[in-house]
């Protein structure tokens, strides 16, 4: 993607303002995208897909006085611009007035857009990536003859472009890439089968960790839950490992947004200023990480993106809001809109094995399986497979068991926070050791 | 009636101004290598959705998604490219980035005629402007007030209604040609009831492959809104769920969700084909109870998972996947049946056009039994009663399933007593189903609500049951 390109689809936004301008709308927002990508599949050291991807959308909302109306659509020829603005105008006719909807206000609009580093295309195509993947899978394959089977290596690359205008004249874009390497293999042991996978990701080619790195980490997790069995019924500390604790601040994050506050519906209602965590929890966000897998120099109203703290002190600093739901609450946006972009939570400086010894004995998490967080009640009960932990060393694996408690109490009884996040994802978190919960079993 | 092949040309060829001589250039091109099968997907989606919230209309939204997939299989190998631009250019340039997945080359083959005479399960209509936008909203209006006045302790409801006009059109590498128009129509109310500073949620939908009269019909969207309230107000009274291995006895209809995950997707053709299902090389072995019948049925008129033609263009099927406890089939596209040298089962699902067909459900359900639902609750002493579940998961290879339950009660005594709050089930998928000890004579489908995401793709889907009782299940509640 070039800057030819970020022109063409500004001009496409400010023609999609002109022509909600035109149809009488008072004031409109639009967002164009653009997305290029390659996904290649080696299974068994055979390529096994090659998709090229290739997307593009528009989107327009337009407000007349307090009625709002919006669409998108996939082509991005002029006929279409000018459809789809008639068709978000045609549903503000039908929409109720709502004194909180608009756009965010004109002061709060980003007025430079910082370069995020967030740009590093891969010039590589499909034989080249099925030779990175066929590297990660064979090593996968190589590494212990109890793995026999496999449901591949991937390897991804896209480049995005994005740009979003709105009428208080703001209009910013910027490109970005993501790649990834991901491998899942199967492995064998008399009756029993069992999978796992690992994966790397990264906004610069040589962001990755080595192929054959990811492959080995996916055989090892494979291998490793031979032999699973289930326990007894219990209850005792839990020890989520780092790659699954983003679930955990994703809980948090989804009660503390604007939707489920001011429709009362989260178990952190009005807990602002509160102590919702041990007093030594700090989770902050940074939108403006260099090279973050969730950067953006602005937010999805054009709202200046700002580093900031969430939890302090185990307090509830701030709601994860967008300017409709701060104006819901009589609150101020925080540049959420689109979501909380680089959250991150304190490690106490422990390493995993540090964990373990202070775990002691009671369960490591390593999978998760279903929904079940109820984020109106706090209720938690989901699937889980891990390791069963005796006197700080890991004892057997385990499967077909729950873990169960309340995301407040959760929340308040965590222990610690590992220093041994392997993944730097957009949620940054080591292993969480929590106090106590119900793991149900045989 | 104008027939969905009819009007799929219409909107896919005539509209963007492409022919058959522009679709044999672009079929040549992707055939063009050594490829074994070849095909194009067309499609143009319309949605259009309309939330109610606080009160008010809050929120409407129009979407168009239009393009074209196209697709090269050679042995087990796929190239796949998809362009949004429906002219011969962009088309050709997909060909040329598909067909790279094969090498030497091969000559094309001859467009031939369409295919007729499929039976149609819905009507080719547009649901979008199956009512007037007045009456869509006075609905929703409606079922706002119906749940605030249904109770007192009702704080909050969103109305969300959502109305899919599908048009696609495949072509494969032997000229045949498909089309399919396919409507689609869902409703959920949900509300927060508030009692004594505790909040609980409920929730009732459902849809259907047909105009937005449907919930009109029978006063069925009010059934929703009053069904939506009686779920809120029965988890105000909930006590904690209990914690570990208990029978367990599941309502008809939804809970059928059971099936989708503890063997639907293990006896997809593609896990099978590659070996990494628990159900791999299992065939006519017993793999259930002996009362179990399950199947995956595409034909069920108007139903949310049904299909006229799946998105390869084969006919949707009436498939047996467990008979009397015995597997007795897998669910199939084009290149698993081909590869495993088995039928195909018009099983061969993609979300869109910028995504890969693949093996995915239709309506999965199991055959009813012969004992009265209450014989069943009478026989269990100390279990639980589960009619509503949220979502699903699978982990094929070993098994392991889960299913989380949002409206579940103790059985006590062969009575059933006290609610208690969602808890999520686990158990293996196999063992499960062999633990399948009485099935009810009340089969249901459920209201068609069902979304199935698989590797990324989300297609709509159906389930359905009779109540059942597995003698023996892990419940994942705190209760110890």
């Amino acid at each position: 993607m070039n800057a030819g390109e970020i022109g063409q689809l500004q001009q496409i936004v400010g023609d999609l303002l002109a022509e909600a301008e035109k149809q009488g709308a008072s004031s409109a927002e639009a967002g164009v995208h653009r997305q290029r990508g390659l996904d290649v599949t080696v299974r068994l050291g055979e390529t096994e897909t090659i998709e090229h991807t290739n997307d593009q959308g528009l989107g327009v909302t337009v407000y007349f006085g307090q009625r709002k109306g919006s669409a998108n659509t996939t082509d991005l020829r002029p006929q279409a611009v000018r459809e789809t603005v008639a068709a978000a105008c045609r549903i503000a006719r039908h929409t109720s007035e709502d004194p909180a909807a608009g756009l965010a206000e004109a002061e709060m609009m980003a007025s430079e857009i910082p370069d995020l580093d967030l740009d590093h295309p891969w010039e590589i195509d499909a034989l080249q990536a099925a030779g990175i993947a066929r590297e990660c899978e064979d090593a996968a394959r190589a590494h212990d003859t109890r793995i026999h089977n496999s449901e591949g290596a991937s390897l991804h690359t896209q480049s995005t472009l994005f740009v979003y205008g709105n009428s208080h004249g703001f209009i910013g874009g910027y490109p970005s890439t993501r790649h990834s390497l991901s491998c899942a293999v199967l492995a064998q042991q008399g009756d029993e089968m069992q999978r796992d996978y690992w994966y790397t990701s990264s906004r610069i080619p040589t962001g990755l960790e080595p192929a054959h790195t990811v492959g080995i980490e996916a055989a090892r997790r494979t291998v490793a839950r031979l032999g699973s069995r289930k326990i007894k019924t219990t209850q005792c500390p839990v020890l989520f490992k780092a790659d699954l604790a983003p679930g955990l601040l994703r809980s948090l994050i989804g009660a503390i947004r604007g939707p489920a506050l001011y429709r009362k519906a989260s178990f952190l209602l009005d807990k602002l200023g509160e102590p919702i965590f041990p007093d030594w929890v700090i989770i902050d966000e940074n939108p403006l990480l260099r090279q973050g897998m969730a950067s953006a120099p602005f937010d999805n109203e054009g709202v200046t993106t700002r580093p900031r703290k969430i939890v302090d002190g185990g307090v509830l600093q701030g709601y994860v809001l967008d300017s409709y739901a701060a104006r819901k609450l009589g609150m101020q946006t925080t540049g959420n809109a689109g979501g909380v972009r680089n959250a991150r939570i304190d490690s106490t400086g422990e390493s995993f094995e540090e964990l373990l010894k202070r775990l002691d004995t009671g369960l490591l998490v390593t999978e998760m399986m279903g929904q079940g967080s109820n984020l109106v009640t706090g209720d938690y009960s989901r699937g889980a497979a891990g390791f069963w932990v005796e006197n700080g060393e890991i004892a057997f694996p385990v499967e077909e068991v729950t873990v169960a408690g309340n995301l407040r109490d959760m929340f308040q009884g965590l222990l610690a926070v590992g220093a041994d996040n392997q993944i730097p994802g957009s949620i940054d978190t080591g292993s969480w050791l929590i106090d106590r919960m119900t793991v149900a079993g045989d | 009636m104008t027939q969905p092949l009819e009007l799929a040309r219409q909107t896919l060829l005539d509209g963007p101004g492409l022919n058959e001589r522009a679709l044999s250039q672009v079929m040549d091109k992707l055939l063009s290598s050594r490829v074994d099968a070849a095909d194009m997907y067309f499609q143009y989606s319309r949605l259009e959705s309309w939330v109610l919230d606080d009160g008010i209309i809050k929120e409407g939204n129009h979407s168009i998604e239009q393009g074209a997939g196209l697709r090269a299989v050679s042995g087990d190998k796929t190239g796949f490219a998809y362009t949004d631009d429906l002219v011969l250019p962009q088309l050709l340039e997909a060909a040329d980035a598909a067909r790279a997945i094969a090498r030497a080359g091969q000559s094309g083959r001859e467009m031939i005629a369409a295919r007729g005479d499929v039976p149609q399960l819905y009507a080719a209509l547009n649901p979008l402007e199956s009512l007037s936008e007045q009456e869509k909203l006075e609905l929703m209006r409606k079922l706002d007030a119906a749940a605030r006045a249904a109770d007192p302790r009702v704080q909050q409801v969103t109305v969300s209604l959502v109305a899919v006009h599908d048009t696609v059109l495949v072509i494969n590498d032997q000229g045949q040609l498909a089309g399919d128009v396919r409507p689609l129509v869902r409703l959920n109310v949900s509300v927060i009831a508030e009692q004594n500073g505790r909040r609980e949620q409920g929730s009732s939908g459902g849809g259907a492959r047909r105009a937005l009269d449907f919930f009109l019909e029978e006063e069925r969207a009010l059934g929703y809104a009053r069904e939506a309230v009686r779920q809120a107000l029965v988890n105000l009274e909930a006590v904690d769920a209990p914690a570990g291995m208990l029978p367990v006895v599941l309502g008809p209809g939804w809970p059928g969700v059971l099936l989708h995950e503890a063997v639907g997707h293990g006896l997809e053709g593609d896990f099978n084909r590659k070996g990494t299902s628990a159900f791999s090389g299992r065939m006519g072995e017993k793999v259930a109870s002996a009362l179990c019948t399950v199947v995956d049925d595409g034909t069920l008129p108007d139903r949310r998972g049904s299909l006229s033609i799946d998105d390869e263009g084969t006919p949707a099927q009436h498939t047996v996947l467990i008979e009397n406890g015995v597997l007795k089939g897998y669910m199939q596209d084009k290149m698993n049946a081909r590869l495993m040298g088995m039928p195909e089962t018009g099983n061969g699902r993609r979300e869109s056009y910028a995504h890969l067909p693949m093996p995915r459900m239709t309506n999965t359900y199991m055959l009813p039994g012969e004992h009265d639902p209450q014989e069943i609750i009478a026989s269990v002493d100390k279990g639980l009663y589960a009619v509503n579940f949220g979502g699903g998961q699978v982990d094929i290879t070993s098994g392991k399933f889960v299913f989380s339950a949002n409206e579940a009660y103790l059985i006590e005594n062969g009575r059933i007593t006290a609610p208690v709050k969602g808890a999520t089930l686990i158990g293996n998928g196999p063992e499960a189903m062999t633990r399948i000890s009485m099935v009810g004579n009340d089969l249901q489908l459920d209201s068609g609500v069902g979304t199935c995401g698989k590797e990324g793709q989300s297609v709509p889907v159906g389930v359905g049951q009779p109540t059942l009782k597995i003698d023996e299940m892990t419940v994942g509640g705190t209760a110890t």
